[in-house]
């Protein structure tokens, strides 16, 4: 089963070696050929250096035949871009993609594409934070 | 009319002086502090924004929600794409125009549904084989919606319709033969206009007939050859 994933930052890196773990066959595009040391010197999937726009780097990487696409570049146009490339030129069901901007993930989900939205769910997670700290709400007075 | 323009370089610059001289209601979102200081001495502040227009909310502090238009002219294809895609799916506007900035993203643009698209660098190397003596077949114009090219053949000596009347030739289904330009003039082609060599025809076409064109039209020519195609650089820039 064939993963693409594009990003190799922090994020994308790590998902490439969690999706290996777990049995994958995983191949991830970077512009940068220097992130490739994110994945660590094990890593047994495909690591491919170009641009995600470019279609050729993505049949390169597998793109035919990949069950999954998961677009975590840091640019949320490029991300939303690819993942409907993704979508709409190679039919994956399967298209995640991280989206920033709380609107565009939101809007961006209803044609379909599974977004991620980070400021979104951090927020969530502080507010929860603060909240398990147990301090005393302010009186409804104010 | 109100055109919502995003991007303020040298294209969003001239669009919006232009639509204003013509009488339209604009504006204008940049981004960048400096180019937006600029535009505001030229221009005036009152249809500036300053952000990032593909941010949904400065798109609507922009007025997108009563827009008739949205020129989308960024220096980014990603950015245009999106803020197509935006204007067109959560604000309906009616027509969207975008600029490509490097060719080798057309296929994307038309992917996504972004139909209307300028791209400067394909316009001038279509001018450039145009202007180039040595290319018998030149693609002008791509009016993608409509689904219509509008292309350019050399009449040559050997042509087989040299000497012979629109009326007596053959084209292939869907070609129009709308044209003749003969010593820098353009006639329209009627029935009884003879073609003569040294002529340039201009035919309309449906997108895919080009080769089929080249076949009856110059037959003496590989299409792969003559044919020209935008395969350019992929770097940006």
């Amino acid at each position: 089963m064939h993963v693409l994933i594009v990003g190799c930052g922090r994020v994308g890196s790590g998902l490439a070696r969690d999706l290996v773990t777990q049995g994958f066959d995983v191949a991830i595009i970077d512009e940068s050929p220097e992130a490739f040391h994110l994945l660590g010197d094990d890593f047994p999937g495909e690591f491919v250096v170009g641009r995600a726009l470019d279609w050729e780097v993505l049949r390169e990487a597998g793109i035919e035949r990949a069950v999954a696409f998961v677009a975590c570049t840091d640019g949320d146009n490029t991300n939303i871009v690819i993942a409907q490339i993704a979508q709409k030129k190679y039919g994956i069901r399967c298209v995640v993609a991280r989206v920033y901007d709380p609107l565009r993930a939101e809007l961006f989900a209803q044609v379909g594409i599974r977004t991620v939205c980070p400021t979104r769910d951090v927020r969530v997670s502080l507010f929860d934070a603060v909240r398990a700290c147990q301090i005393p709400l302010p009186d409804q007075e104010g | 009319m109100f055109v919502l323009i995003i991007g303020g370089g040298k294209v969003g610059l001239n669009t919006a002086r232009q639509l204003l001289r013509l009488g339209h209601e604009i504006a204008l979102v940049e981004q960048r502090k400096t180019r937006y200081d600029i535009i505001a001495d030229l221009l005036g502040e009152d249809a500036l924004v300053f952000g990032d227009g593909a941010e949904i909310w400065v798109l609507e502090k922009a007025g997108i929600g009563r827009a008739d238009m949205v020129v989308a002219v960024t220096g980014d294809d990603e950015d245009n794409i999106i803020i197509s895609q935006v204007a067109k799916l959560k604000f309906g506007v009616p027509k969207v125009v975008a600029r490509v900035n490097n060719p080798f993203n057309q296929p994307t643009f038309d992917l996504l549904g972004v139909e209307n698209t300028v791209c400067a660098t394909t316009a001038m190397l279509n001018l450039i084989m145009h202007e180039l003596p040595t290319h018998k077949f030149v693609h002008l114009l791509s009016l993608k919606r409509e689904k219509v090219e509008v292309v350019e053949l050399e009449v040559g000596e050997n042509s087989p319709f040299a000497h012979t009347y629109v009326q007596d030739i053959d084209l292939p289904g869907g070609v129009l033969l709308a044209a003749i330009v003969r010593a820098g003039h353009a006639l329209v082609a009627r029935g009884s206009t003879e073609i003569l060599p040294g002529d340039y025809v201009l035919c309309l076409l449906p997108p895919g007939k080009e080769k089929d064109l080249i076949k009856v039209f110059l037959p003496e020519e590989e299409p792969e050859r003559v044919q020209f195609e935008s395969e350019l650089d992929t770097s940006e820039g």
